[in-house]
């Protein structure tokens, strides 16, 4: 198959800061340097985007030397941490802004949704506001009056077709918008998160549509997500940014793995020095507390994977008996989930339970089966519970981690999977009569 | 699987499989259809982006004009109270108190001559200035030849002087053949579709000037909310030029470049005053340079402001 985008060295920079009354004076500053064919004095190379420090300059490039190809009829995914330079990679693919340096070269028509309903005009009517907008995204009049009836339909708004669009509601609003995006023929489409709009309905109708874009109509997109469920589902490759350059290109499934298990702050493992106890107990403590999936320390899981909490403590007292629990909590601090060594809460026996435990160090290790938890981020709190349970060890929000479904749940349902826990059920359907 | 590759990353390391190779090679000979570069040819019109957006500018013509009245009672009567008014009043101030003359036209008329030239000018340049502030969450959106914006705010200005026009028409041939006054039409009038387009050229751009710096310094937006009004007086709007006798003041009207355009119109229209060959020629020059100059900076500024405005 033929390359349908070819990027080349594209490098976009944004100055920070305030234009004020410095701008005219370095503006001529900066023409007095062109003009001797020297270098642009403000355009320093070498400054990453991380926003997270303060530069030497007042540049920052947010896009630096990206270099890819996209074969024609892929569906490429775009993931990264917010202010990697997904937005700004597709502004320039979109050429809604040029590129500092370097270039992209395109095959075939080219349309971008940045967003639905861009110069929708609340006085204007439905019916209106569909030409308006499909001539803004570069149909012609003709084109659209022959897939007016199925805009309309795919909005299910026929009835307040000849209604403002101030009068709708937010929802068909939306609606609307995304339909004429969603008729748009072009050879390349570029779409940013607009599926995070509309009803769950309406959101796997949009999903739906753009799958039939590229994998029926041959055509090539660009996705950008937060939500990985969609972006496994629609694309059949990842582009992976980091800090404006790009980091990795491949297979969605290979991509969004490495795009969770990196560089986010929940590290999945907290030892003795930073452990913060809001009550702590004379016959024990904890020396670490680790997060383990697939046999690595982590706090990025994949919603498939088993997930082991493990306490590793020291007991200082001579035959206490002390039992170490975990909660699990959501991101609110709701307790989802209490459990111990003891029989009542376990399914397997565990053999230090209710002994008298001698000194020294003790490894306790609690499984949360796959596919039980949900997409969300999750905190654990970590306790010992001498016999005297007055005297106990609380190492509450002790460690951060992070559950993500990378698609496998979300073949049929691409919307937000409410709920706290997501655990696979049994179920089954029986036919009673006709 | 063909789909496993074509991609380097910024290191060369081709992450594909053995059919690699074959891409590259392709891609030598590949034909583009476009390329997003950092420069393009200031002088480029697009013209050929803009056709195909045709479709486009008439839409957003038409949307200018439906959205201006709806909801309104007088609906599109509305382009008409406006030029009445002022006539009124300008009558009522230059010519009955103040006495200016108007060169043996009616009052009335010779008003409302200067009135839609001049608004349809002053508004192609005001509503241009701000299109980049206008727009800005369009045009940070979506593409489409930034130069349709403006166009279209000619396109929907001269429908607005059109219909203006006919008010205009109307109150001539009520003067002419009721009230018998002296004023009638001359070969001049076949130069009307030359000085409207001239009008609109340059209105366009001087706005095209305007919003390209208005973008990154945001003063020059403070000048034209009241530099446009006292431009107006700069104009012989109010006055026809042959009133004005001292010859320095005369040479500095003559330079103003729409000093030439207002006057033929009236002259062609009205058979009053003169056709001033200078000042005509002179207009012509300055609009076709305005006009240049504001689609090269427009061009030089609208591929970043989405960045600056």
């Amino acid at each position: 198959m033929a390359i349908a985008i070819k990027a080349e060295n594209l490098s976009k920079a944004y100055q920070l800061g305030e234009f004020s009354t410095g701008t005219l004076s370095r503006d001529i500053e900066r023409a007095w340097y062109k003009l001797r064919g020297k270098e642009d004095p403000f355009l320093k190379i070498g400054e990453t985007n991380d926003r997270t420090t303060k530069g030497a300059s007042d540049i920052v490039w947010s896009l630096k030397d990206v270099n890819f190809e996209i074969q024609q009829g892929d569906a490429v995914g775009i993931v990264g941490r917010n202010g990697a330079g997904k937005s700004t990679l597709l502004k320039v693919l979109s050429r809604v802004t040029s590129p500092t340096t370097g270039s992209v070269k395109l095959k075939g028509r080219i349309a971008s949704l940045l967003e639905v309903g861009t110069g929708f005009h609340p006085e204007l009517t439905g019916r209106e506001n569909i030409f308006l907008n499909g001539a803004i995204l570069g149909m012609r009049k003709h084109e659209i009056k022959r897939k007016f009836d199925e805009i309309v339909d795919f909005a299910g708004v026929e009835r307040y077709i000849d209604t403002p669009v101030k009068r709708y509601s937010s929802g068909m609003y939306v609606r609307l918008a995304f339909a004429v995006a969603a008729f748009l023929e072009p050879e390349i489409l570029v779409v940013d998160e607009v599926l995070a709009v509309g009803d769950a309905e309406f959101q796997k109708k949009c999903l739906g549509r753009m799958q039939d874009v590229s994998v029926n109509d041959g055509r090539t997109v660009l996705f950008v997500s937060h939500n990985m469920g969609a972006v496994a589902n629609l694309c059949n490759k990842a582009i992976f940014l980091r800090n404006g350059t790009m980091h990795s290109m491949g297979a969605t499934s290979k991509i969004i793995e490495e795009y969770i298990s990196f560089g986010k702050q929940n590290t999945g493992e907290i030892s003795e020095s930073d452990i913060e106890y809001t009550r702590s107990c004379e016959s024990a403590y904890f020396n670490t507390i680790r997060i383990i999936s697939k046999n690595e320390i982590t706090g990025n899981i994949d919603s498939k994977d088993e997930i082991k909490i493990e306490l590793d403590y020291t007991v200082t007292r001579e035959n206490a008996l002390v039992y170490p629990s975990i909660h699990i909590l959501d991101n609110m601090g709701t307790c989802i989930l209490a459990s111990f060594t003891g029989p009542s809460a376990t399914t397997t026996v565990d053999k230090y339970f209710g002994k008298p435990l001698k000194k020294g160090r003790y490894k306790s290790t609690m499984v949360v089966p796959a596919n039980f938890l949900n997409d969300k981020t999750y905190r654990i709190s970590a306790f010992l519970v001498p016999e005297n349970s007055q005297d106990l060890a609380i190492a509450q929000d002790v460690l951060m981690f992070s559950v993500t479904d990378t698609g496998d749940m979300r073949k049929e349902f691409t919307g937000e999977w409410i709920g706290l826990i997501r655990p696979k059920l049994e179920w089954n359907t029986q036919f009673l009569n006709a | 699987m063909e789909n496993d590759l074509a991609y380097n990353t910024k290191h060369g390391a081709p992450a594909g499989k053995e059919t690699d190779s074959k891409n590259n090679g392709s891609a030598v000979t590949e034909q583009w259809d476009s390329e997003i570069k950092p420069n393009t040819n200031l002088f480029n019109l697009h013209i050929k982006e803009v056709w195909q957006y045709r479709d486009l500018l008439m839409l957003l013509v038409r949307r200018d004009f439906v959205s201006f009245y709806k909801q309104t009672i007088f609906g599109p009567l509305w382009f008409f109270i406006q030029p009445i008014f002022t006539t009124v009043i300008f009558t009522f101030v230059f010519a009955r108190m103040a006495g200016i003359g108007t060169d043996g036209v009616p009052a009335p008329l010779f008003y409302l001559t200067g009135t839609i030239a001049w608004n349809y000018f002053a508004e192609c340049l005001t509503k241009t200035s701000t299109v980049f502030k206008d727009n800005a969450s369009i045009f940070g959106k979506v593409y489409f030849p930034r130069l349709i914006m403006p166009l279209s705010i000619v396109l929907s200005n001269l429908v607005k002087f059109s219909v203006q026009f006919l008010l205009f028409v109307g109150m001539l041939l009520w003067f002419m053949i009721i009230k018998g006054k002296p004023v009638h039409p001359n070969e001049f009038v076949l130069l009307f579709p030359i000085i409207i387009l001239l009008m609109a050229l340059q209105g366009l751009g001087w706005g095209l000037i305007i919003t390209a710096l208005t973008n990154k310094y945001r003063d020059l937006a403070f000048l034209v909310t009241f530099g446009i009004q006292l431009a107006m007086y700069a104009t012989p709007i109010i006055y026809p030029l042959s009133t004005i006798t001292d010859p320095f003041y005369k040479k500095i009207l003559t330079l103003n470049p729409l000093t030439g355009l207002i006057e033929t119109f009236r002259y062609g229209f009205l058979n009053k005053g003169q056709f001033y060959s200078f000042a005509f020629a002179y207009s012509v020059i300055v609009s076709l340079v305005v006009l240049l100059l504001g689609i090269f900076i427009f061009n030089k500024v609208e591929k970043n402001f989405v960045d600056t405005v």
